[in-house]
């Protein structure tokens, strides 16, 4: 059959090679043009030859290194903490329904973008914050905000903290998505049968199978984590804030001249984010000699109860955490007057709302635009490559992770490269250079989301299909995506969710020119009133949540009368 | 429905997996015929069924030649082959019910369509049930409706992946009965895999032990 089937399938057959130049070039290209004007050259703005005089100037930087250290720390630090309380609350929530509980939870709070999650954090952890509302004047005594450092401080720890909730629903999601290969059931009935206590079964015989599988999603939080600027620009250290924050300072400096230097740190960047990575994977070797001893002494129970409790509180803390800085938006968004120590406004009003209203218009617009158009570019995409793997019986080919590139990158970085390059074109910021710039990172997501479900889909009813006289196209519309309807949703959602939310493609390719709700909220961090900000940042997280709305209840809706089709 | 006859050759079918022959058949099936394939679990029963339905995974390699009514299908694609197939589980779509699963197969050209589901469901008891979720159905209605599902696709041979391993021993009998029964009034040369020697024997054709 070969050569007929294959002909019909050049179209399907372009889609991956498509995707993957589509992300990989940008983030080369990206990389090159920051390591041009790091050394000096980039005539646009003067630069004519090579030189070391603007890493001179970089070092020679009041705070740099301290700068630096913030950074390394957060992306070495953060990680660490997520993988810890995901791993706690698995083993304790092992061989029970809780996980399937919680998948529900993890996508919603995914789609809570990291600016807004950052923001609730400071509204709910400040001195004049919730959680010192509750608890004044009773416990503290204070009758008014306390004068304290608790948001900005300057370890970064509210960061790290704002980071931290954020990256537990994705690794989460990571983690559950992976482990039914491991057959964790039967791992952990067979070691309880040996007298093991049913945490520590989990620890010792899943998690050491599961942590090879997370590993390329730990980079990521890891670039991430030490290189992010709108989770450090809300609640991140000010004297000296982070390298990433710093560097874009010095990018939008309207003395161009900055900008050499500003290339050289964002190679700096890159050079710490590597070097977080590099730690990691340093104290992974330490960390699991130590492990392997602990799971070899055969100790059975050890620790059992302690793990049980850990998982079970340290998790429903972190998400309980996301949902009261939620709550101390909304009371804000809708409060008229709010003294310190009440914990709740004394009188509301819509007021917010109506104001915000006027100035919503565009960049509500455009987060909508740019959300769907990328995510449906990136759809087609995947879904096409996903197919033509299906439909040739071919194995996913080895180039595929040059997809997850975009996350495995500082952003800064290539971002940085990418403007520059555009800027060499004269090409001006526009709308599809910011779709563009969103698709890195829409593609990636709905690839992880969408390829599992595609490729775990029983081959039989393709076949059946077939034998039953159905083309491959009537085979893919009539079966193949009814049968995904809700991943392939559920990856909708995610896509527009990441559009909606991220901060830097948009302010950077966009030249700070294309408003959208994220850049509109963040705009808000330094100067907003409260409520203001209170208010947008609620509107940020509305859009993606609506996304994951529609995933949750079509589906319910559409089959609500096939049985077959319930609990995908 | 003009009952066509058709055959079904199986001319030096050789299947190769890392290099190794797993399976090597040379076999004329006539209209009407039932051939048995034995052989323990993981001896490539599966595989050959594949073969000659024309999904064999890129792992095997595989020579000779598929020929039914006289025409070499080896290069067909799968949907060009009508070869119908029945696994262990009815495996009716989900999303459909039972009345858009009957009509998924009825080829592009038929008219009436609703007719043929009408009369087809009426014929396995099961009149009234078009709408139904075929998740309701119990396990021996379900068996019918696949069996039905395949004969109103008109294939020219059919392949059954160990069809009734998973009904109860009293099902299993009346299903298998009549399932050779219509079969073999269509006329259609078919492969049974089993394990079970009752269904060989009910079979009542050429036994293939790989
Ligand atoms: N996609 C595949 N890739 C590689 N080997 C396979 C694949 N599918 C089946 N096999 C192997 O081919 C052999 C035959 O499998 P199969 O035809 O399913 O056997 P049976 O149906 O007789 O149990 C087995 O050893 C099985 O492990
Ligand atoms: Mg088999």
């Amino acid at each position: 059959m070969a050569a007929e089937v294959y002909n019909k399938l050049t179209m399907l057959r372009w889609a991956s090679p498509v995707m993957l130049l589509l992300l990989a070039i940008p983030v080369g290209i990206g990389l090159l043009m920051v390591l041009l004007p790091a050394f000096g050259f980039m005539p646009a703005i003067g630069g004519y030859e090579f030189t070391l005089a603007h890493w001179r100037d970089l070092f020679g930087v009041p705070g740099i290194v301290r700068s630096i250290l913030l950074s390394l720390l957060a992306g070495i630090v953060t990680p660490a903490i997520a993988l810890a309380v995901v791993f706690l609350f698995m083993a304790s929530a092992s061989a029970t329904g809780l996980d399937r509980w919680v998948r529900r939870f993890v996508s919603p709070l995914l789609a809570i973008p990291h600016a807004a999650a950052a923001f609730g954090l400071v509204f709910m952890i400040a001195p004049a914050g919730l959680l010192a509302r509750l608890i004044s004047p009773d416990l503290t005594g204070w009758d008014r905000p306390a004068d304290l450092l608790i948001v900005n401080d300057s370890y970064g720890l509210a960061m790290i903290a704002g980071l931290v909730i954020k990256e537990i629903p994705f690794l989460l999601l990571v983690a559950i998505t992976v482990l039914p290969q491991l057959n964790p059931a039967q791992r952990v009935s067979m070691a309880r049968s040996l007298g093991y206590g049913p945490s520590v079964a989990w620890l010792k015989m899943v998690a050491p199978g599961l942590y090879p599988l997370m590993r390329l999603p730990l980079v990521a939080v890891i670039a991430f984590a030490s290189a992010n600027v709108d989770v450090a620009l809300i609640l991140g250290p000010t004297l000296p804030p982070t390298l990433s924050v710093r560097l874009l300072g010095w990018f939008g400096d309207p003395d161009l001249s900055m900008r050499f230097m500003a290339a050289a740190a964002a190679l700096l960047q890159l050079g710490v984010s590597l070097l977080a990575v590099v730690s990691w994977l340093l104290g992974e070797k330490m960390v699991s000699k130590f492990y392997r001893l602990w799971v070899r002494s055969g100790n059975r129970l050890g620790g059992d109860s302690a793990i049980f409790f850990l998982g079970r509180t340290l998790l429903p803390a972190a998400l309980v955490v996301i949902g009261g800085s939620m709550l101390a938006l909304f009371l804000s968004s809708f409060s008229l007057s709010w003294r310190f120590p009440h914990a709740l406004p004394a009188s509301w009003t819509v007021q917010h709302w109506v104001d915000a209203i006027p100035g919503m218009g565009t960049p509500v617009f455009n987060t909508l635009i740019i959300a769907a158009v990328s995510t449906t570019i990136a759809l087609v995409l995947v879904v096409g490559s996903l197919e033509f793997e299906q439909r040739s019986d071919r194995k996913q080919s080895s180039a595929m992770w040059l997809l997850y590139l975009p996350l495995l990158m500082p952003q800064v970085v290539f971002l940085f490269g990418m403007v520059v390059f555009a800027e060499f074109f004269y090409w001006q910021p526009n709308l599809w250079l910011v779709i563009f710039g969103h698709l890195l990172f829409v593609v990636p997501y709905v690839f992880l989301v969408l390829s599992e479900a595609y490729r775990r889909l029983d081959p039989h009813w393709s076949q059946l299909a077939a034998a039953l006289g159905a083309s491959p196209s009537k085979t893919f519309w009539r079966i193949r995506i009814p049968l995904l309807l809700a991943p392939a949703l559920s990856a909708m959602a995610m896509g527009i969710a990441i559009s909606a939310s991220i901060f830097l493609p948009t302010q950077l390719l966009g030249a700070g020119r294309i408003a959208t709700v994220t850049t509109e909220a963040i705009a808000l961090a330094s100067g907003g009133s409260r409520s203001t900000i209170a208010t947008w940042a609620l509107l940020q997280s509305l859009l993606p949540m609506l996304g994951f709305l529609v995933a949750l209840f079509v589906p319910k809706i559409l089959w609500r009368n096939r049985i077959g089709m319930q609990e995908g | 429905m003009g009952v066509r006859e058709h055959i079904l050759e199986l001319q030096d079918v050789c299947i190769t997996l890392n290099r190794q022959a797993i399976v090597e058949i040379n076999r004329t099936i006539k209209a009407g015929e039932v051939l048995t394939v034995m052989g323990p679990s993981g001896s490539g029963k599966t595989s050959l069924l594949a073969y000659i339905a024309g999904f064999l995974g890129s792992a095997f390699q595989a020579s000779g030649r598929i020929v039914i009514d006289g025409k070499d299908v080896s290069e067909l694609p799968a949907e060009q082959r009508k070869a119908g197939l029945l696994f262990q589980d009815p495996m009716l779509f989900p999303h459909l019910s039972v009345g858009e699963n009957l009509r998924f197969g009825i080829p592009q050209g038929d008219t009436n369509k609703q007719e043929l589901v009408m009369c087809s469901l009426q014929e396995i008891g099961l009149a009234g049930y078009a709408d139904r979720d075929p998740g309701t159905l119990s396990g021996g209605q379900a068996a019918r409706v696949a069996l039905m599902r395949l004969l109103l696709s008109r294939p020219r041979v059919v392949l059954l992946d160990e069809p009734f391993s998973k009904l109860d021993a009293t099902l299993r009998s009346e299903i298998r009965l009549q399932v050779f029964e219509r079969l073999r009034k269509a006329g259609l040369p078919t492969i049974l895999v089993t394990h079970d020697a009752a269904d060989a024997v009910a079979a009542n054709g050429q036994v293939f032990q790989i």
